[in-house]
């Protein structure tokens, strides 16, 4: 992307490997729009200003093929409508653009009707709020006699839509949570709107001189405010989540007993069918190698940071990126048998053991609404015992619920959320929902998983000094021709030298790079393989006519901020702890690099779940912090979780917070965040709760006008969402750190990569 | 109090012209991209030859 600084990093292209999707996938996923023109929804997460979309729409119209494209700047995706016939080459096309692009299934995007009728209901309510105001303010102003009235029925009638549309979003909360049993923040709003309603109509009909038409319908425009803003927060981080890459493969090709291909959907695959798995795929359903040898990557599946070797006869798990060499495959079992099937079943087991966590919103409301009207009663009867008086009674005591509705309590708790939220969300964080803040602020330790998480997951060559400039040039020339992660590992560690270009180099999947220099033949790869006779090395070697050039020793990456991650959460007295599948030795390597006591290697993923349980049982409040696939039921089973954007996108979906940045420092920030909303939400708990201690007074001693009502209702308001206004989001970086930070066009910005 | 009788009702009409246009532009999907359609207004139109 050259168009401007970039702002949100979404992933490293070169860590994150996914393929292209092929045209039988896109044809899949595509939708038909009738005339024969067809749909594609792709997701563009680098997507950012006027420019790319400009970029992006003129580069995909002008493909041939394609009808039009129209980018969506909100939710970060493109529509492609395409004629019939030869898919264009839409991912090549951004790509070479400089745009990662995932494919998006648009039967997974229903369309949202929750937000759809929350902003009706805020238009209806606003246009009946202004209006009735307006009619109001007259009637204060000193409208008397026939004036009066003929406001009031007006004000009536325009309260009725706003009623019917509204108040019917509370009026069914408030309903559902009577049939459970349970009293919500929507039952002394619905009762007290309805009452003023009543109160206010029969007051009208008597010539009476109060009516608080606008206190009821205003009390419904400042809490749909808040609820709209909470949706459309929520909505923005989900589809955010969605628009990331897929780790299960929406189809497979299959090869038929008569020889021909078929693209079937994963879901149609049977067991013993023979499927051909390309270089660059996943590994759609377990299964078994028949024909050919390559390197696969497992890090997402099980943990372990080495690619391992395939060759006939070895089993393959559904998730595992095949990187090398084509291989033709045996299905071992059906998709909804496999290890990922299997994963997405102990999550749902993980879930269902998770105690439920009560919103302190839904806490202070459980309080709430019986102390109010308790109150409005006891104040009821109390006018009635001093004065006798029915209708005067009735009044002060719909006044004092009125008064005491819950304006500024209904907004306290979400308004503060959603401002953290936007906070989390500039800073690349995205947050599910309000109670994963509140869960966040609680916690005391804090698990890890290895690969991924901690590290990148892409090895790095360490030993880069102690090789001789030429043999390291010749090393990263030979290994510029292979996918493999320790090629592309060694062909960035030898970048810095000039290398000569290499005419004949073929790489063999699963052994290594070869190549002909003159009459010397170099092997690249396996030491077994490039060093003839054998060897004692292990690992990757360079060779020349079978004897031993160099050895290459490689480290998985550490994750940016990692180190200060720990130094952090150490100082605010976390324990922290590290589960990973890899090996021990690796495990215990990075533990000690980071200064984490605790560490375990080789855990399978139900371990992983049921550790996070123990630790729970032991009355702590756990953290789980995973990328894999192996991590997702960890990440249901702790008391809040959080998954990098490179994450396994199951374990993407279960987690509660996910971030974007490569940064570590998203989890101490997050947490940062959600200390201060708590402290916020607490502030704004007591302000509302202040609030009603001077007003409720004023009120069962009957001084309460529709004036007043609506002063204090709105100055309360007013009050509590300046308040939430106040929470800091994280620093501004200097240009210098995001300069360090920011990758653009491919090219590293400064001298250094961030090691 | 006859002037009344008829300025409310146009009130009343005018704000319900308002609230109609706002849902009208609501079902045609104006809202679903807010940002994209700020920033489009910054983009030249390219010469169609």
């Amino acid at each position: 992307m050259s168009c401007c600084a970039p702002t949100e990093i979404v992933s490293d292209i070169e860590r994150v490997e996914h393929s292209t999707p092929s045209p039988e996938e896109m044809l899949l996923v595509s939708r038909t729009l009738g005339d024969g023109i067809r749909q594609s929804d792709l997701s563009v997460p680098g997507v950012h200003c006027g420019a790319c979309i400009q970029k992006i729409e003129s580069a995909l119209s002008k493909l041939e093929g394609v009808a039009g494209a129209r980018v969506n700047l909100s939710t970060k995706r493109v529509s492609v409508r395409w004629r019939e016939g030869k898919v264009p080459p839409l991912f090549e096309t951004l790509e070479r653009l400089g745009y990662e692009a995932h494919l998006f299934d648009p039967a997974a995007d229903k369309k949202d009707e929750a937000l759809a009728e929350l902003i009706r209901a805020l238009g209806i309510s606003g246009f009946a709020a202004a209006n009735i105001m307006l009619l109001s303010v007259s009637v204060w102003s000193g409208a008397e006699g026939a004036t009066r009235d003929l406001f009031h029925w007006v004000s009536a009638l325009i309260a009725i839509p706003a009623l019917a549309v509204a108040g019917r979003i509370f009026f069914r909360s408030a309903w559902s949570g009577l049939k459970h049993g349970r009293a919500n923040m929507d039952l002394p709003i619905s009762i007290g709107v309805l009452l003023a309603y009543g109160m206010s109509l029969y007051e009208t009909v008597h010539h009476g001189e109060h009516a608080y038409f606008d206190a009821s319908v205003t009390l419904l425009f400042f809490l749909l405010i808040g609820r709209t803003l909470d949706h459309v927060m929520r909505e923005r981080a989900r589809e955010a989540v969605k628009g990331l890459a897929r780790l299960a493969a929406r189809g497979a090709m299959v090869l038929r007993p008569d020889g021909s291909r078929d693209y079937m959907p994963t879901e149609e695959i049977e067991p013993g069918m023979r499927l051909l798995l390309a270089a660059g795929e996943r590994v759609p359903v377990d299964a078994e190698v028949e024909v050919g040898t390559s390197d696969l990557d497992c890090s997402l599946v099980s943990g372990e940071s080495a690619p391992q070797n395939v060759a006939p006869g070895a089993t393959l798990r559904a998730g595992t990126l095949n990187l090398t060499g084509p291989l033709t495959i045996r299905a071992l079992a059906a998709a909804k048998d496999s290890f990922l099937a299997e994963m997405v079943r102990m999550m749902e087991a993980a879930e269902g053991g998770r105690t439920v966590y009560r919103r302190i919103a839904d806490r202070a409301s459980a309080l709430y609404a019986p102390l109010v009207h308790l109150t409005a009663f006891l104040t009821f009867l109390g006018w009635m015992a001093v004065s006798g008086d029915l209708h005067r009674s009735v009044t002060i005591a719909i006044a004092v619920l009125i008064i005491t509705c819950p304006c500024a309590l209904g907004l306290a708790v979400p308004i503060v959320q959603v401002v953290a939220a936007r906070r989390l969300f500039e800073s690349g964080i995205m947050v599910k929902d309000g109670s994963a803040m509140e869960r966040l602020a609680e916690i005391d330790t804090v698990v890890f998983d290895k690969t991924g998480t901690l590290t990148v997951g892409a090895p790095r060559l360490v030993n880069a000094d102690a090789i001789q400039p030429q043999t390291l040039a010749l090393a990263a020339a030979m290994a510029a021709h292979s996918r493999h992660p320790l090629s592309k590992a060694i062909a960035k560690g030898g970048a810095a030298a000039p290398h000569q270009a290499l005419a004949d180099t073929r790489e063999l999947p699963g052994y290594g790079v070869e190549a002909r220099v003159g009459e010397n033949l170099y092997r690249l790869g396996r030491a077994d393989w490039a060093v003839s006779g054998g060897s004692a090395e292990t690992g990757t070697v360079l060779s020349k006519n079978g004897e031993l050039l160099a050895g290459f020793e490689f480290e998985d990456r550490l994750r940016d901020g990692a180190a200060e991650t720990v130094r952090q959460l150490a100082n605010g007295g976390v324990q922290m702890e590290v589960l990973s599948g890899d090996r021990p030795a690796a495990v215990e390597k990075l533990s000690a690099a980071l200064g984490i006591q605790a560490f375990r290697a080789g855990v399978l993923p139900g371990e992983k779940a049921d550790r996070v349980a123990k630790l729970t049982a032991d009355g702590r409040k756990v953290l789980m912090v995973g990328d894999g696939l192996n991590d997702a039921p960890a990440l249901v089973a702790a008391h809040v979780s959080i998954a990098p954007a490179t994450a396994a996108d199951v374990g993407r979906n279960a987690a509660d917070f996910v971030f974007l940045r490569e940064s570590l420092s998203a989890v101490p920030l997050a947490m940062r965040i959600s200390k201060d909303s708590g402290r916020l939400i607490r502030q704004n708990l007591t302000l509302a709760v202040g609030y009603n201690a001077i007003a409720v007074p004023i009120a069962i001693l009957g001084h309460v006008t529709p004036l007043v009502a609506a002063l204090a209702m709105s100055l309360s308001s007013i009050l509590v969402v300046a308040n939430a206004l106040r929470l800091k989001g994280a620093a501004r970086p200097t240009i210098a750190q995001a300069a360090g930070n920011a990758k653009i066009g491919g090219a590293t910005l400064g001298s250094m990569e961030p090691v | 109090m006859a002037t009344l009788l008829y300025l409310i009702p146009i009130a009343l009409f005018l704000g319900g012209l308002g609230l109609g246009a706002f849902m009208w532009s609501l079902r045609s999907g104006q809202y679903d991209d807010l940002d994209g359609a700020a920033t489009r207004i910054l983009i030249d139109d390219e010469d169609e030859n």
